[in-house]
């Protein structure tokens, strides 16, 4: 298993305040699989992903990474091996950084050396190329800077790619470029991947298997196959399911709360 | 929809080249080029991309382009009045009370120091005679008109208070309560979850059709404007490139049309490589 998740659980605030956004979830991935976790906002999914990159240290349960169990502060190496990639290419770009330092910087974290050839290579392997290394984040399309972002996650090699919601910044034309460049990368690197979304069909495009959430809790688990047949076990993912095929009067009616 | 578009058959609004442009150090640069059509009482859709010149298109009938964008048109009229020579205290009367406009985050667009009933009961006395108690009466019937439990209690909430999806009703029922005859709706729905967002779809849809209401529905996501819409618009880089009935739009010619319902990955099809949009210059001229 490439990630081993067990009874995990976040909440945040304390007493009469506190809130329970991840109540009790156990997954795991195997190794050079794309998995999907869909839920709606609120549903602890990005939660869930924070959790396992090291970026939310307040959490009990166990989470384990390629076979090492992890504890809430991260080694160095931990980032050699899962790197994660954020929904808005606006936000997770330093502005005054030109794309060359950006993917400077994780190879001088980790001393890894040969920093003009890696970026040379990681720019070609996203599809942007040398032209766009002394760029600004302000120079690039919505999509080319997700490019960017995709490429300092990969500079590392890392045998892991987090990816909270990386397409619904984008528009549609450009989500199937990056969701093209995502499986392409998946298949030349054999990564192991976790996406976030609450988009049915870009699960049904990137993914093998996925989890539905809901308030927190794992709602069902299924494979993309299952998926596609609309053959889902849970009436809430099943209202997942309708609510993603467009709009109409009578479904729109059906709908209740799932607690 | 109903027996009121049979009786009425003017359009409630006629748009004829409609030009939006922005001043930059290159010279002008048009954001909205030559848009022309015409709304009866019905939900016409307005899809593109980022950038298409959608919302601008949207913006520019209320004339909110802020300055120093320009506005020009050979004829923008609705019900018959034209609005680009109209006085700005006619704007005033008309934004709100005949034409309104929803926008897509109910966070930016509620006053956070006001609760949410004296900001729905503000926006019907500005446009009636009607005193404190008939408005709070009025704003109460509102909110539970666009299906909010428990109108009283929501009523004295802040706009903080509340979840994106009833922050978007209640900006949904601050619009309607004037009773407009045009509802200008720009993404009302895209930062909502699904369930949510088909929830308040389906409030607009009853409104449209028991008010006989035209509606103006500015979306990124095709098919979701081809579930919900009568007609629609296709926009890119500022120009109409193709308009059709919504339940003709799996059948569009223009190549952008196709390449944008190609480019949609889909929940019953293979995994695979989609189809990548390969834009031709001619576009833009089309």
């Amino acid at each position: 298993m490439m990630i081993d998740i067990q009874d995990l659980r976040v909440s945040f605030g304390d007493g009469a305040d506190a809130v329970t956004a991840v109540d009790g979830v156990t997954l795991s991935v195997r190794e050079g699989e794309s998995f999907g976790l869909v839920g709606e906002s609120g549903s602890g999914k990005s939660t869930v992903l924070r959790a396992v990159s090291g970026l939310n240290d307040d959490w009990t349960g166990r989470i384990a990474v390629a076979g090492t169990e992890q504890g809430p502060k991260r080694q160095k190496g931990f980032y050699k091996l899962c790197q994660m990639v954020f929904q808005d290419p606006y936000g997770s770009l330093h502005p005054r950084h030109t794309v060359d330092r950006i993917l400077a910087e994780p190879i001088a974290i980790h001393g890894l050396g040969d920093a003009d050839a890696r970026i040379d290579r990681v720019l070609r392997d996203v599809g942007l190329g040398p032209a766009f290394r002394f760029r600004y984040p302000h120079q690039l399309s919505g999509g080319q800077r997700q490019r960017v972002a995709i490429a300092r996650a990969l500079v590392l090699e890392p045998r892991v790619l987090l990816l909270d919601e990386p397409t619904s910044a984008l528009d549609v034309s450009v989500q199937a470029e990056i969701l093209n460049l995502l499986r392409r990368l998946r298949a030349e690197h054999g990564l192991t991947m976790v996406l976030v979304t609450h988009n049915l069909a870009v699960v049904a495009n990137l993914c093998d298997r996925l989890a539905v959430m809901n308030r927190g809790r794992l709602v069902e688990e299924m494979t993309v196959e299952e998926l596609r047949r609309g053959a889902a076990r849970e009436p809430y993912t099943l209202q997942l399911l309708r609510a993603s095929l467009g709009y109409d009067r009578a479904t729109a009616e059906s709908f209740r709360d799932y607690a | 929809m109903t027996d009121r578009k049979t009786t009425d058959n003017a359009p409630l609004l006629e748009v004829s080249n409609l030009r939006v442009a922005f001043p930059t150090r290159t010279g002008m640069a048009e954001a909205v080029r030559g848009v022309s059509f015409t709304l009866g009482r019905e939900k016409l859709g307005i899809v593109g991309e980022s950038g298409s010149g959608k919302s601008m298109t949207g913006r520019s009938i209320l004339r909110l382009v802020p300055p120093p964008g320009r506005v020009t048109a050979d004829r923008l009229a609705f019900n018959g009045e034209d609005l680009l020579t109209a006085s700005a205290k006619r704007m005033r009367d008309i934004r709100g009370r005949r034409i309104a406009m929803v926008m897509q985050d109910p966070k930016y667009s509620l006053n956070p120091v006001m609760t949410v009933g004296r900001q729905i009961a503000e926006a019907y006395r500005v446009h009636s005679k009607a005193g404190a108690a008939e408005a709070k009466r009025r704003a109460l019937e509102m909110l539970a008109a666009v299906r909010i439990r428990d109108p009283e209690r929501v009523y004295d909430r802040y706009p903080h208070e509340v979840s994106g999806g009833m922050g978007q009703r209640i900006m949904i029922a601050m619009m309607l309560i004037p009773d407009p005859d045009l509802l200008i709706a720009d993404e009302p729905t895209s930062a909502l979850d699904v369930t949510v967002q088909m929830q308040v779809l389906a409030i607009l849809d009853d409104l449209c059709s028991q008010r006989g209401m035209g509606m103006i529905f500015v979306s990124h996501d095709l098919n979701l404007v081809a579930s919900f819409c009568d007609r629609i618009l296709i926009m890119y880089a500022g120009r109409v490139v193709e308009s059709c009935r919504a339940s003709d739009l799996h059948a569009a010619q223009h190549p952008y049309t196709r390449g944008l319902l190609a480019s949609l990955p889909k929940i019953d099809e293979p995994p695979g490589d989609l189809p990548v949009l390969s834009r031709d210059p001619a576009w833009l001229e089309a």
